[in-house]
């Protein structure tokens, strides 16, 4: 077992949280009471977020060091990924982080269009960008009011899922799944949205902050809810710089930087919003930033609607079918469009050689793909970097010098989904 | 904005940035999609991503990544991707090196890499020396090979099942209930590679 005197320093602090540990006690005293433990976290607890395992080393109730045994989802998507074509990849993407799966989506859509230097018609780009600040509601709806069951309250998720249950009714009606939506197309979105749907999100957008509302109620000011997250898990913004943070992770830490405004894409130019950012980078602030956010992508969401409406019938998906397969309709009469279809969904299209890394600003942060081209129909290496995986790795030293209870508490504020960590 | 035109625009900032990195760094650079790649040696990396995080700004390290490419003398490749919060712009640095030339690791400038390489040695089975935590990450305990690397089979080598009888988990070696058939469409026109001559099903079609 780890003795606190002998035990390295934090990779991240320069202080140690136990320096002047006095507990008054005598030798003797201190000898008889060897409180030091070892014990597991997970895999099967429900505050782990999935399938975590942490090996935790307590010091009587303060933890002193946090190893996270990571890969008990690993399903080796990388390696499934370089034995298929570009269109048969994009369900890999949905099932990483399947609380917001089409953002994933979006960001190896990206990484195509850019190896193929092709562009997105505008509705496929207003498309892509009310479905991505849905996915957006979707996860913080999701951690923000788990984040509050982690430490204790039950309501509140309910409340949360029977918002998503909406929105997931929206994912469904659009792509025909709820989950494992495979919507986003290199070259724009798979099929056009009908007028009833978008005149349905605008409703929905117009009734959401009051729900909104309505969990915040239960949980922002909530006196236990302040007790367990303000100064618990504080992230300075070097140490939020030094290990890679970003999202709502960065932002907490009251840095500025969103990659929808630091580095657009598709349409996030003509998109009015603000960025959330807090002050002191603990739990609570990040959980602030989180609704907020959700209030923002509201915002787009309407800004979105309004465009979509004012271009119907627009195409959605480039009109090149070397990329594009072609529409149901066309394949009746034109022995080329058939042609294409029979292509592209045996061969798939081929990209030109090359690497890209296209990144998005997914609910969680930076998600990019890295993707290396050797010019055939697959990809010859892709690199998932996901959001969690950077922050999973800071449990260590965020939870130093913490008590055992606030672990479900800083897990809860990172944003855990497993699918993405673990790939 | 047109994705193009933002292309264009993220080349023209980036190679007079690559040229000064080439002149400062020793280091060559490569701009191509929009985005700059340096080729360094991998005996100066360290060197080079502390120069790149002070001089140039490049505040985070977003992501390590390995790649292997078998046809080549030094097969792997180890990818670093850096962002600039101040630039807003990133930069890719890599190194080439093989299965015992050991990388200095990077954990001293960004300590964000530790588990990226931690990663990286995990699927690719490249050394990256003063590591301080160099162990297997995703794989299960007790893994053996290297699952990304071009040779490992798709398959993999075992597999893994509850023993009702002996009521623990055990490992045997992976059988394949179909054979694993690699749909390699590069021309339709041509079909799959199949592994065996005849479909299996086909035996009593070719006997007449």
């Amino acid at each position: 077992m780890a003795d606190v005197k002998n035990m390295p320093a934090p990779l991240g602090s320069a202080i140690d949280p136990f320096e002047d540990y006095e507990d008054g006690l005598t030798p003797h005293a201190r000898a008889m009471d060897d409180r030091k433990f070892t014990i597991n976290f997970g895999p099967q607890h429900p505050a782990a977020h999935g399938v975590l395992r942490l090996v935790l080393e307590l010091d009587g109730e303060l933890v002193t060091r946090v190893d996270p045994h990571i890969g008990l989802l690993h399903r080796g998507t990388e390696k499934l990924m370089e034995a298929r074509t570009y269109l048969q990849n994009i369900p890999y993407l949905d099932r990483l982080d399947y609380v917001s799966p089409m953002n994933q989506e979006h960001a190896f859509c990206l990484a195509i269009e850019r190896l193929l230097e092709i562009d997105v018609p505008y509705r496929g780009q207003l498309i892509r960008v009310l479905y991505s600040e849905m996915g957006r509601i979707l996860n913080h709806l999701l951690n923000a009011t788990m984040q509050a069951m982690d430490v204790g309250a039950l309501t509140p998720p309910l409340w949360g899922h029977e918002e998503r249950e909406k929105l997931m009714v929206f994912y469904e009606r659009a792509c025909g799944a709820r989950l494992h939506a495979n919507y986003f197309r290199p070259g724009g979105v798979h099929q056009d949205l009908t007028p009833e749907l978008i005149d349905d999100i605008g409703r929905w957008c117009a009734e959401f902050p009051a729900a909104l509302n309505d969990i915040e109620s239960l949980v922002t000011e909530n006196r236990i809810f302040k007790q367990r997250n303000v100064d618990i898990g504080v992230v300075s913004k070097e140490n939020a710089l030094a290990w890679g943070f970003s999202g709502v992770m960065l932002r907490g830490s009251d840095i500025a930087w969103d990659l929808r405004k630091a580095q657009p894409y598709d349409c996030y130019a003509d998109m009015e919003f603000d960025i959330a950012v807090g002050k002191n980078g603990d739990c609570w602030d990040r959980y602030l930033c989180r609704v907020e956010e959700m209030r923002q992508s509201v915002r787009i969401m309407e800004q979105c609607i309004h465009k979509l409406r004012n271009c119907p019938g627009e195409p959605v998906l480039t009109e090149d079918n070397k990329i594009a397969p072609p529409r149901r309709g066309e394949m009746k009469r034109s022995m080329e469009a058939l042609i294409h279809h029979f292509k592209l969904y045996t061969e798939g299209f081929r990209t030109p050689e090359g690497e890209v890394y296209a990144a998005v600003e997914a609910p969680k942060g930076e998600f990019g793909v890295y993707l290396v081209s050797d010019g055939t129909n697959k990809p010859y290496r892709v690199k998932l970097s996901a959001p969690g995986f950077r922050h999973l790795q800071a449990m260590d030293w965020m939870n130093r010098g913490h008590m055992l209870a606030d672990v479900s508490a800083i897990l809860g504020s990172l944003d855990m989904v497993f699918g993405e960590v673990d790939r | 904005m047109s994705e193009l035109v933002r292309v264009a625009e993220r080349e023209s900032a980036l190679t007079p940035l690559g040229t000064e990195m080439v002149a400062a760094l020793g280091v060559e650079a490569v701009v191509a999609y929009g985005e700059l790649t340096l080729i360094a040696p991998r005996e100066k990396i360290v060197e080079i991503m502390t120069a790149l995080r002070d001089q140039f700004g490049f505040q985070q390290c977003m992501d390590v990544c390995g790649a292997d490419y078998p046809d080549r003398a030094e097969r792997f490749e180890v990818v670093y991707h850096l962002l600039s919060l101040t630039r807003a712009a990133r930069v890719r640095v890599k190194v080439s090196t093989d299965e015992v030339q050991p990388v200095p690791s990077v954990t001293s400038v960004y300590p964000s890499a530790g588990w990226f390489e931690r990663e990286a040695f995990d699927m690719y089975g490249m050394i990256f020396s003063d590591h301080p935590d160099m162990r297997r990450i995703l794989t299960d305990y007790g893994f053996q090979g290297h699952p990304l690397r071009k040779d490992f089979p798709m398959t993999g080598y075992v597999e893994v099942r509850y023993d009702e009888e002996q009521k623990r988990i055990v490992y045997e070696p992976v059988k394949l209930t179909q054979e694993f058939r690699n749909f390699d469409f590069l021309s339709p026109w041509e079909g799959a590679d199949y592994p065996t001559s005849v479909l299996p099903g086909d035996e009593k079609a070719g006997a007449q």
